[in-house]
């Protein structure tokens, strides 16, 4: 079962009158007119609902609607007051090297991490959902990284990296390969970071195909070893679909987190070599807070935005036909 | 047969080497980052066993920056966004599970929005607002953009209709108001929720780094990531043994408690994705 799935069946659930769910009269200490028990549904509801309802308006709704509004008009600049511009932040965006170049190393990195993290969280969950020596100390392997800060995983693997000084170029001296600056290049960096945020993630999202494994009725696999089947092909044909609700999750979650997190970019190469590794909300936090130029920071926001908004709407449309639920 | 059963045994062997294999891949960043932190600069890069083990670069990290004052803010910072979270979704999602109240739906669907558009994607705006309530560089600052969770009032929500209405109704009989329902009824069986909510919500809130980094700018209220950050990247030359240390150092408490708690943090990551 998936945060997903729950939401689509909530909403169905919610489709049904709900007129039941009114406390009845009988269970009143004193009666009272229906219309007047009937407020009070309403206003108690609202009073309930109202502390998290001023902060989530504050801090969600409002800044959302007014990334929007904001990237009309123009950064205002000493004396000078913010006037509308129309499309020009968007017209500027357009001719921005840039931009571009996030969007698309965003691109690179979000088909890059997603499937290696997915890959590899569920040969892990393969790995230790079977009895053999060492389970535990695997398990705790995978899942240490996703406890760890990200500054603090990114820190390490800087060091790792280093030139010539990093294990990384220490092993690979083992073999004869000279030492390189892989942060420092173009080709390698954006591939350095991917690494990082594969490292981070794969654990964590072992633990959910881990609990969909263990949910897994034994007798599927005693019919297959019976009918002869391999094990591949029963991979292939039982576990993977069956896994499949899971991967839905797992994939928002990797989704989200390729466009969420950008720790790592700030630490290990703030953007460079040469923008090469700049990503989205990176750049975002460039242009808005070492630049200042707020409006612009507001256009690129509201890119993030509608990607964000395709992704919730593909949810809901796309994967919920194409999955196959137990 | 007996072939079969040979090449069984040997792809088992196979399969159980490969994810030994993997599983050491995984660690060794870790344990790398250890053995420089444990041993002298000289040392940090260079594998021998008889390396002299030492504390030192501990000391050094500890004293070239406030981490005390850092962990001070981030204890602060976690407790209060978890205090208040608690509070507030507990509330909201007992409306939502209890309360066919007027737009219920509409309201469901807004709050579930924070999780598709999170904070972290907001901090322009959010940043606004902030000097607007000129309260920039402040602990609650930090907080006040995550204390609304979409995240705890739907996983309570869940919970909460769970509930028997029947329990709900006897309480009701006995004379207990909405809010000591909630408290007395709803609240306590839910207890495993909040464990897991709380433990998800604690180390996220160690671990942010962006916002933090945004709206801070005074060793009185950056947490440890952003103060770890600063330290790692002003003048510490590449000392990579005391930079170790200190990412090892803030990241302790937390995996030390993974290490002592493992089956409670991997049981909570689950419990608070899977519903």
């Amino acid at each position: 079962m998936t945060l997903a799935r729950d939401t689509l069946n909530e909403n169905r659930e919610e489709a049904r009158p709900s007129s039941r769910r009114v406390p009845s009269a009988a269970t009143g200490r004193m009666r009272r007119p229906a219309h007047v028990r009937r407020w009070d549904v309403h206003i108690h509801g609202w009073l309930l609902l109202l502390p998290a309802a001023v902060l989530l308006a504050t801090f969600t709704h409002f800044p959302a609607v007014a990334t929007v509004i904001d990237s009309f008009f123009s950064t205002p600049k000493g004396p000078r007051h913010s006037v509308f511009v129309g499309l020009d932040n968007y017209q500027a965006m357009i001719s921005d090297p840039i931009f571009w170049r996030s969007l698309d190393n965003n691109l690179v990195y979000a088909l890059s991490t997603i499937p290696l993290t997915i890959a590899l969280a569920m040969t892990m969950a393969l790995a230790v959902n079977r009895k053999l020596a060492g389970r535990g100390f695997m398990r705790m392997s995978f899942f240490t990284p996703t406890v760890m800060p990200m500054i603090a995983v990114a820190n390490i693997w800087l060091f790792f990296y280093s030139p010539g000084y990093g294990l990384l170029d220490r092993l690979l001296a083992l073999f004869g390969i000279p030492a390189h600056n892989w942060l420092g290049s173009e080709q390698t960096a954006l591939a350095c970071l991917i690494a990082v945020a594969v490292w981070k993630d794969a654990g964590f999202f072992m633990i959910f195909y881990l609990a969909a494994l263990q949910q897994m009725p034994p007798q599927l696999a005693e019919a297959a070893a019976i009918e002869g089947a391999s094990r591949w092909y029963f991979f292939r044909r039982v576990t993977f679909p069956l896994l499949m609700p899971t991967t839905l999750f797992v994939l928002i979650n990797a989704i989200i987190n390729s466009f969420r997190l950008v720790d790592h970019v700030i630490v290990m190469t703030r953007g460079g070599p040469n923008n090469t590794t700049s990503l989205l909300l990176f750049y975002i936090y460039e242009v808005g807070f070492k630049f200042w130029d707020t409006a612009y920071a507001a256009s690129l926001t509201v890119v993030l935005l509608v990607l964000l908004a395709v992704l919730a709407v593909g949810q809901f449309t796309f994967f919920d036909r194409r999955i196959h639920y137990q | 047969m007996n072939a079969l059963r040979s090449r069984r045994s040997f792809v088992a062997a196979l399969e159980t080497g490969g994810a030994w294999l993997l599983a050491a891949l995984w660690i060794l960043p870790l344990l790398y980052a250890f053995w420089a932190a444990v041993h002298p600069s000289a040392y940090s890069a260079s594998f021998v066993l008889d390396a002299p083990l030492t504390l030192d670069n501990f000391v050094r990290a500890w004293k070239a920056a406030p981490f005390a004052r850092y962990f001070l803010n981030t204890f602060l910072l976690v407790t209060m966004i978890l205090g208040v979270q608690f509070v507030l979704c507990t509330l909201a999602a007992y409306a939502f599970s209890r309360y066919a109240f007027l737009g219920h739906r509409l309201a469901f669907v807004l709050v579930l929005l924070q999780l598709m558009i999170m904070p972290d994607v907001l901090v322009v705006e959010n940043y606004r607002t902030m000097s607007a309530l000129g309260i920039v560089d402040t602990i609650p600052a930090i907080g006040l953009p995550y204390m609304a969770s979409a995240f705890g009032i739907f996983l309570l929500r869940q919970t909460f209709k769970t509930v028997p209405r029947e329990l709900d109704e006897a309480a009701r009989v006995e004379g207990a108001g909405p809010i000591q329902i909630l408290l007395k009824v709803y609240v306590p069986l839910a207890k495993p929720v909040y464990i897991a909510y709380g433990l998800v919500s604690v180390s996220y809130h160690w671990n942010n780094f962006l916002w933090p980094l945004i709206i801070t700018n005074s060793v009185s209220t950056r947490p440890l990531t952003v103060g770890l950050q600063i330290f790692a990247s002003s003048d510490q030359g590449i000392d990579w043994s005391v930079i170790t240390a200190a990412t090892l150092m803030t990241a302790a408490p937390l995996l030390i408690a993974f290490l002592l708690f493992q089956r409670q943090f991997v049981q909570s990551f689950m419990r608070a994705g899977i519903r």
